[in-house]
Order: structure tokens, then sequence, then C-alpha cells
């Protein structure tokens, strides 16, 4: 196989862990109440259409977009509104939202909810988008941007590589591979409507070779699919981030604080090609996703193709149930998750994963004296020195921290996995990143 | 119900702590540890439980009275010190000395600062330095490697083939010459010559190094631009006039040159934090030590050359940042 | 002998004549004029260079007002938060004008999430920063607006005016407060306000910055404010508003006239510095006599701002010397 391409800078190999990734998905039935948030993607939240004690089919609109960067919300369940009033979502925090009780189980009509798989595309690029715009996609990795935003370049760029980040890097989390494996042939028509929507011809699905199956597999799909190839990338965290994978597959490097359109690259998530093709298709707007639950005590870690609006709880039952030794619960994986403060919490388009950590993995390690081992600076793979960056937030030197591109840090926390030290440095990172953020955008006010 | 832990990303961690990289390095001394004790017997035992033992008692002693905090022994970085200390003094100084090297040692050139990771210089070279300037007569009498078939106090004592070479080429001597006092290639590979306890082996030396390479303790970026330095600065003057200046070979092998690049100068709190520094941080130490070995007046610059190269390492991170993605060299990005 | 003395005086002579022509014509060509009403001004104010008034230190703030002078013929909208009214009044005699008197203020935390009030359901872990955990979840016990208690407010204090309550977990004020609006700007949930010092440093506020319903608000905190506006009804001076089931009172319409605290269910509104009540609103008897089903015991909070006073900034340099040095 030669030597594998990865991305140049930095990185760390945690253990891998991907615990449930010979668990088929199984489809979890619609929870008895869905909590619906209405802030599902980066930026501007939606707006609610339906009111108090309204029916609703599953799949109707539930929410509109409110501005450019914000996306519609689709009802996940049939049933009757119950209220519209602040709930706990993953972020910790009460947001607006919409309670629905489940009646039943009745889709829209439009919807095909037919096996066939559909792989004639006789929608225009405008079409294609506009129907994806409709549906609600958002990114599925984690990021949840609008993926109609990143199918739209500004004026005076131009894509010319579609990259279907099949990367999966995270530790634990297996949705996407089972994605992969399962739903190879829908993500393949899904890629070929994102590089109709584009207007490309070369789009390249990047899978890390501790995937051999899902590599084989798609590779096998792809072989009838013009300008389609897979690229086997070696394993190392974090190669899913966008700057990173682009590095890694057609070896450009995304200049400092710009997009990635800026050198002629979209990414899009396996899970988002696949609601792609629902959404175009088969007419299904996003109100489903496949979730891994797993951990090192969980009893059955799974994947499973659940509803939006699913209260974490339900998922755990299925897994049965959540261990003794839990001491903390991550939406996500363990590099990037945010660690939630209840099950009740609903699973939202962004989620990837929950992973249950025992008691002896939960907690940090004390902190020691940093011995400027300088391995945060190795691991780092936007060039930081996270060492430096971190120091400075935490005395208050904002100004050194934006001149040494604080803003540039993508938060994957290789630094913090690597400290020996065991010093929080993506902690005061983020602190750093938070406070100079808002002294450029207040800089940019008063200029 | 389950109280649960909130926290920041990631919440996973490397298995990596400063205790293992420390132990790492004892571990990476252990052959040199085991050639100074076959070379200067029981002499060799003395120095380096006595230097480890006075340099953990100190960090103790000052940090629980001086600093008042919680007890740093454990992470392993006093017995390092120590055992550096005891590496780089010869097998016959006082008792006394080596224990005031130690607290020269923890005392000054590291809790003063600090403690770990905050210190400026090497601890363990500043204690060389201070002892070589306070006792050089001491520091520079070296016995004879004779093993343990002499008893503890009847050693002979000479001087490094450093010192033979310094002091030859002072008297109008040739190199050919003073080839024949000095020892063999294969013995300063060995380690049978005359000098410190822990630098007389070249070969126990490498293997410490390659496996803290393995270990990924240190980058090979400092001791191969050290070490290459030094080989490309002397094959020149050796080229010039190989009567009068000592060839490649003699000065990597001899002093604490290898000592020097493999244990002190990689030195992870006093060296630079970025690859680029690093390679200048090592040049800068080889230019150093050879002006010092050829010109200077002391026949050794490994330990001036480092300490002077500590100084200026705040410097060398200010100019040397680490390859940023995203910004391609020499272009401003307007933000 | 003699040669030698007087070659070295004369070249450190000549050096030093060149430096001093150099120097001379230097400073002529580069003095930039400053009004030396700035200086006089700058003398004037309290030098603490906390940058409260808006300006990076005592010196803009001086240029400032003398510009605004010359200028505007008025300082106002200019203000030093440290020197207070006495200072400012000197500024205006200093620059000749006329200085409307402003009440003093000092800082108020408004939160009482103390351990009891608002027990802990998930733990935290990780930087003792404010606003990286304001960043990353709700808040220990659940309420999203309650203090977080991490101390950024502390840290952001020139003053030694601000300190962290073991007890409680909850900052303190005391006198040294020259409401310099450093922890106002820190604190991340917005807590802390300016409120009027008040006679005999009697105040009345609203402990809670609660903004969501009554119900979801008492389920994680016993004293938040549940937005239930009998506090609004009972206030004759309009000086108590509710907006998104939260009350705020107006410092300048507040008579301190305490009905509020009565009628408050949740304690939520806090007296400060007033002398004990009489018995008869005290015993708990007459809460009875009145028939109310209200089982709520009347005991007031204490306020922690004058008890502490004496002893609190002791107890916590202890803890900060402490606290250094295990860094």
């Amino acid at each position: 196989m030669g030597i594998l391409k990865t991305f140049a800078l930095g990185g760390v190999h945690p253990k891998e862990n991907k615990l449930s990734a010979n668990a088929a998905i199984e489809v979890l039935d619609p929870p008895k109440q869905a909590f619906i948030p209405l802030g599902q993607n980066l930026g501007a939240p939606s707006k609610p259409v339906v009111a108090r004690g309204e029916e609703v089919k599953t799949g109707q609109l539930l929410a509109e977009a409110s501005g450019f960067i914000s996306t519609p919300i689709h009802s996940p369940v049939s049933g009757k509104v119950f209220k519209i009033d602040n709930i706990l979502n993953a972020s910790g925090y009460k947001q607006l939202g919409i309670i629905i009780n489940v009646e039943g189980d009745e889709w829209m009509e439009d919807i095909d909810r037919s096996e066939d798989i559909v792989t004639n595309i006789d929608y225009s690029s405008e079409e294609i988008i506009d129907k994806i715009k409709k549906a609600g996609l958002v990114g599925m990795g984690g990021a949840t941007f609008p993926t109609y935003v990143k199918l739209m370049p500004p004026p005076g760029t131009k894509a010319e590589y579609l990259i279907i980040n099949g990367v999966e890097c995270e530790p634990y989390l297996t949705s996407d591979h089972r994605m992969m494996l399962e739903k190879g042939r829908e993500i393949v028509v899904g890629t070929q409507l994102l590089m109709k929507a584009l207007k490309v011809d070369k789009a390249i699905i990047g899978i890390e070779n501790n995937k051999p199956d899902a590599i084989s597999h798609l590779t096998e799909l792809v072989k009838n699919a013009e300008g389609i190839s897979v690229q086997a990338l070696k394993v190392q965290y974090p190669q899913g981030g966008e700057k990173q994978l682009i590095k890694a597959t057609v070896n450009r490097e995304v200049p400092s604080g710009k997009l990635p359109i800026s050198v002629g690259c979209v990414v899009q998530n396996v899970g988002t090609a696949f609601a792609v093709y629902e959404a175009v298709q088969k007419n299904k707007p996003l109100f489903e996703r496949v979730v891994t639950v797993t951990g090192k005590d969980v009893k059955k870690p799974s994947n499973f193709l659940v509803r939006i609006g699913t209260p974490v709880q339900q998922l755990i039952d299925a897994a049965e149930g959540l261990p003794e030794s839990t001491a903390k619960i991550i939406n996500g994986g363990p590099m990037m998750g945010k660690a939630i403060s209840s099950t009740e919490v609903p699973i939202v388009k962004g989620s990837s994963g929950i992973l249950i950590m025992k008691e002896e993995e939960a907690h940090r390690k004390t902190e020691s004296a940093c011995i400027r081992c300088s391995k945060c600076t190795y691991v780092c793979p936007m060039g930081l020195e996270p060492f430096l960056l971190s120091r400075v937030s935490r005395v208050g030197k904002f100004d050194i921290a934006e001149k040494e591109m604080i803003m540039d840090c993508i938060e994957c926390g290789s630094c913090q996995y690597t400290c020996p030290a065991n010093i929080p440095l993506l902690d005061y990172l983020r602190l750093g990143k938070n406070k100079t953020g808002a002294i450029i955008r207040s800089r940019g006010k008063t200029a | 119900m389950y109280k649960f832990t909130i926290s920041g990303s990631p919440h996973v961690k490397s298995d990596e702590s400063t205790k293992k990289i420390m132990y790492g390095v004892v571990f990476a001394m252990i052959p040199a540890m085991l050639v100074s004790i076959y070379f200067f017997g029981f002499q060799a035992i003395r120095v380096l439980v006595l230097a480890s033992i006075a340099c953990i008692f100190f960090e103790w002693i000052i940090q629980k009275y001086l600093i008042k905090g919680p007890s740093t022994i454990n992470d392993g970085s006093a017995l390092v010190t120590g055992i550096l200390l005891a590496f780089n003094v010869p097998s016959n100084l006082p008792s006394w000395m080596i224990i005031v090297g130690a607290l020269v040692a923890i005392g000054m050139a590291k809790m003063s600062f600090g403690g770990l990771g905050r210190n400026i210089f090497n601890p363990a070279l500043v204690a060389r330095v201070f002892l070589l300037i306070s006792f050089p007569v001491q520091m520079t009498s070296w016995p004879k490697p004779t093993g343990f078939s002499k008893g503890l106090t009847d050693v002979i004592t000479g001087p490094t083939p450093l010192g033979i070479v310094k002091e030859g080429l002072g008297a109008g001597k040739t190199m050919s010459e003073l080839r024949t006092e000095t020892p063999s290639y294969v013995q300063y590979l060995v380690g049978q010559t005359g000098g410190s306890i822990g630098e007389v082996s070249a070969i126990a030396l490498l293997l410490g190094g390659f496996y803290m390479l393995w270990k990924k303790i240190i980058t090979w970026h400092i001791p191969v631009s050290m070490l290459g330095t030094v080989i490309i600065f002397t094959a020149i003057l050796w080229g010039a006039n190989p009567e009068h200046y000592a060839d490649p070979a003699f000065h990597l092998l001899t002093g604490g040159m290898l000592l020097g690049a493999i244990f002190m100068a990689t030195d992870m709190v006093s060296s630079p934090m970025t690859h680029g520094g690093q390679l200048v941080y090592g040049f800068g130490i080889g230019v150093l030590t050879i002006l010092i070995r050829v010109w200077g007046a002391y026949p050794e610059g490994v330990s001036f050359a480092i300490l002077i190269m500590n100084a200026v390492v705040p410097l060398i991170n200010q100019g040397f940042k680490p390859k940023r993605f995203g910004i391609k060299p020499g272009i401003e990005i307007k933000s | 002998m003699e040669s030698i003395i007087l070659i070295a005086v004369a070249a450190l002579g000549g050096v030093g004549f060149v430096a001093a022509v150099i120097l001379f014509f230097v400073a002529k060509k580069f003095k930039v004029y400053e009004d030396p009403v700035i200086d006089i001004v700058e003398e004037a104010l309290p030098a603490a260079n906390c940058g409260g008034c808006g300006f990076p230190g005592c010196r803009a703030f001086a240029e400032a007002t003398v510009n605004s002078a010359k200028e505007n013929k008025n300082i106002d909208g200019l203000n030093c938060p440290v020197g207070g009214n006495d200072v400012m009044q000197e500024v205006g005699k200093i620059l000749g004008l006329e200085v409307e008197a402003s009440a003093p203020l000092i800082a108020v935390v408004r939160c009482n999430g103390t351990p009891t009030n608002h027990p802990a359901k998930v733990k935290f872990e990780g930087a003792t920063s404010c606003t990286f955990a304001h960043a990353l979840h709700g808040g220990e016990g659940g309420c999203q607006y309650s203090c977080l208690g991490l101390g950024e407010c502390v840290e952001a204090c020139d003053f030694d005016a601000i300190h962290m309550n073991p007890e409680t977990g909850l900052p303190v004020v005391n006198n040294k407060c020259t409401a310099c609006n450093a922890c106002v700007i820190a604190c991340p949930r917005d807590i802390i306000e300016l409120r009027k010092k008040g006679p005999k440093d009697r105040r009345i506020f609203v402990s809670c910055v609660n903004a969501e319903k009554g119900a979801p608000a008492k389920k994680n905190c016993q004293t938040a404010c549940i937005g239930c506006s009998k506090c609004e009804k009972v206030c004759k001076f309009d000086a108590i508003t509710i907006t998104s089931f939260l009350a705020y009172i107006d410092f300048d319409n507040c008579t301190l006239c305490r009905k509020c605290v009565e009628e408050c269910p949740t304690n939520a509104i806090w007296e400060v510095n007033f002398k004990p009540r009489k018995p008869k609103v005290d015993r708990p008897a007459s809460v009875v006599e009145k028939g109310a089903e209200k089982v709520v015991s009347k005991e007031k909070p204490i306020p922690l701002e004058i008890s502490v006073d004496k002893d609190q900034p002791k107890k916590e340099n202890k803890e900060n010397n402490n606290k250094e040095n295990k860094e």
C-alpha cells in the first residue's frame, strides 16, 4: 500500500477503543416525548411556525430558518405540540425548544419510505441546493454548519474538489463507520449529488486506515462512479478537521483565517452525504441520525438510528442501561465532545455519539509544573505553541495571544491530551480565544 | 441520581507524565553508570549515590521549608540532576564537594528560580561549573580507569586526553606526537580513558541516547545539530593544519561532548521549544565548544557552551516559531 | 603620567560635550507641548490607574478632562469612580467648572446560590476561570444565571475589595470598593452591578439575576427570584420593575422602606446594614397569626457585607498566600 497520506503538522494517536464497530445500526423507536431545541445549527436559531396544541406529522416543518446562516427544523415525530418552552440542551444551557407529545408515527405523504435506491439524478444544481436547504441539513460531523451555505461558494471562488469526510478520527465513535458499511450506496449517490450541486468533477472520500472494511467496500462501490475516489489515510488525530483533511487528501493548506473554499475544496461528512441523498432523492428532511452509544462499562455498545429530540436516557436504556460506575457522559467523542449534565438532554442534529466514562477515566489528573518538554508544540496540528498561549491567557495578556495566532486554534485537544504535566492547556486556550475574540470583535465595531 | 463530572474536552489523556519522562532519562543513563562503575569502581558508586541522595534531600528540604509547597521529589527530576551531577565530576572528588555541588544545583540553579520547569540553566551544569571554578585542582585531577582492582585510596591521577592535547600544543608539540600519548579511539568508545565518571564511554552514552529517541523523550535536533557543527568546524580546522588541530573524531569522542549532546543540552527545561530553535541552539553549542576548546583557557568547553546557550534560549524561543499551518513563510497575512 | 590624566579628561569631556549638544538639539526638535493643567489634574487623581473611568490610566483621564473642559466647557460624562465626588469636585475647581455631585456607588453581588440554596448537581473540573466555565456549562447547580464561584472578579479587583467566601462559594464586597467597574466587566454572567452605596451604607437589592420562569428557577435554587411581582405591587414608589420574570429595584427611586423585603416569598430581596427589625415582623408567630400557610422562616440572610468587613480580608489574605505557595 506504500506510505499512507496524512496531514503534515503535529497530531496524536489516542487509543481507538472502537467498541461498537461491529454493532450494526439499530432503529430506535420514537420517544414518548420529543424535545427539539430551536438552535440546532451554527448561526441563528430557527423560528417556530407551529403553535401549542397543533397536530404535526413526522417530517412536517416545525421551525423555519431565520437568517442566512440558519436552517429549518422538521418534526421528527408525529403527535401534538405540548408546548414551546425552555429546554436543557447539550451545551448545559436552557434554550427555547418545541416539546411534542408523540402519538403514533404518521409521516408526511411526500416522503419516499421505500428501500429502493434511487441513483438517477434528475435535478439541476440549484434544485439540489434548494432541496438541501429546505430539508434543514447541517454538517453531521458535529460542527452543525448549514450544508447549503457550503455549497454556494462566495463570488470569486470556485470549488475544485469535494472531499467526503469518512475519517472519524475521534476514538470510540463508530457511527460514520457503520454508515459507510451499511449505507455505502446511498453515500455514493449523495456524493454525486453534492458534486453536481458544486459543479465539481472530482470527489475524494477520505477514510482512515483503521477501517479497512469501509475502505474496500466503498472502493468497490465507486468503481462505476466517475470522478469519485477513495483515499486511505494513516490513522492520526485530528485528521477529521477540515483543514487537516484537505492537507492530507489534496495537499493544500487553507490559509490562516480563511475557509476551505479559498483553496477550492468543500468538505462534507459521510453522514451529510447520506442525508443529502435522503433529502434530494427521497424528499426526507433531516430528522433522524445515527448515534453511537459506547463506553468501557456499557453493556451493549451500539449504533442507533434515532429521531432528533430523543432524550439521551432512552438511548442509554437501549444500550442496556447506565453502568454503576458512570462519572461522566459525553455528547460526541472523547477528544472534542461536550460533557453533559443530565440524561434528559435531547439528541440534536449534531450529536454523533454518547460516550459514557467510568469513574477511573472521567477525572482530570493533578496539574504539575510545566517542564517545557514542548510536546504540545510538536503535536499541535496548527503549528501553534499551546504552552505559551495558555500561559498568556492565564495572566490575561491577550494582545500576545492574538499575535501568536490563538484564533487559529481548532480546539482539537491534542496538546492537553499529550501534556505530561496534566496542564489544562485547552481550557486556558478556550479562555484566551473567548477573550481575544471579544477584543477583536469590539475593535471591528469601533474601527 | 448520579453526580456527573463536567469538564472541557479532551476527556482522555495520554499516559505521558513528568515522572515517566524523568525515569526514562534515568533508565537511559544506566549503561553509562555501569561503565563508570566498571572503570572507576567503588569511587563511582560513592559519587553517584551521594550526588543523587544529596540532590533529592535538598529538593525536599527546600520545597518543604522555603517554598512550602507540596513535595516534588517523586517526579524524579532531582534524581536526574543528581546523576547528571555525578556524571560531571571526577570519581575521586571529596564527598563534601559533591554535597556542595548538589546544593548549588538544586538550591541555586533550580529552586531559586521557582523549581522544576522554571530554571534557565541546567542545574547539573551550573554545579559543575561552580565546582570547576571553586576547586580547580580537585575537579581536574582525573583518576585513571582502574576498576575494582585498586583500593579506595590508591589511585593514579592524570589529565584527560583533551588536557594532554591542550597542554602539548601549547608546549609546541604536534598532533601526531600527542596522539601517541593519548588513548586510542577504541578506548574512547569503550570508556577506558580519564575523565568525569559519566563522560568516558561513547558507546554507553549513545545507547542511552537511542533509547531516549525511541521513547520520544528527546528529539534528534539538538544532538545532531550540535555534533554536526562540531564535526564540520573541527574538520575545517583539521584540514587546514592537521598537525596543529585535533581531528573531528577526537573532539567528538573526548571530554563531555557526547554526554553534553545527549543528556545535558537536550534537557527539556533549558532548551528551546521548537525544532528550528533547537537546531540553532545545537549549532551555537557546537561552535562555542570548539572555540573554547581550541582557543580558550580551558581544555573542555561543553559545559560553558551549554550554559551560555541556555541564557540565549528565551531569545531563540522568541525568534523561532513553529511552522504555522496555513501561513506561507515570508508572507504576512493581513488580518 | 600627567599627560595620560589630561588625555583622559579631555577625551571624556569631549564625548560629554558632543553628546550634550546632540541631546540639546534633539530635545528642542522633538519637544511636545503639553498643557501643564493636565499635570495638575493628574496630581488630583488617585493614581490608581485602574481604568474604571474608561480610560487606560489616570493620565489619559486627565487629558480627556482637560480637553473636554477646553472644547465643551464642561466635563459631563467623565467621572473618576475611585476618587468619587471629592476628587471630581477638586478637578472641577482646577478647571474652573461646576461639577454635579454624584452619589457614591459600590459593587453588589446579585446571587445567593450558596451550596444549601443551590445544591450542586454536577461537578466542574478544569481551569479556574469563570469565562471558561461559563462557556462550558450552565453551572454546577443547574441555574444558568448563577455565580460560578471561580473568582474572576476577585482577580480583576485592584483594591482588595472583593474576596471569595469559602463557605458560600460566593464573592463578597467590602468597603474598600471604589466602584471602578472592573469586577462588573470581569463577570461573564453580569451578576455584579454597581449600585448606590446608600445612606449609612444601607441598600436594598434583588440578589438574583435568574430570568427563568418561577418554577424552573425555584427548582434549582431556593432563593431565586421567581418573578411573582409581589414586590412590584407592594412598592409605592415605582422603584421595582419586573422584566422576564426577574424583579429589579431602581436605586434612584427606592426609598429603602423595606416593604418589598418582607413581601418576597423566596428571600431574594436583600437589605444590607439595616438595624434589626421590630420584633413584630420577625416573630414567626406573627406569620402564623396572619393565617397564611407559608412556613417560610422570615430569617433574613445575614448581611455578609458588614459582618465580614473586619475578619474576612485577613482570612482571605491568608488563603491567598497559601494558594500562591501551592503554585
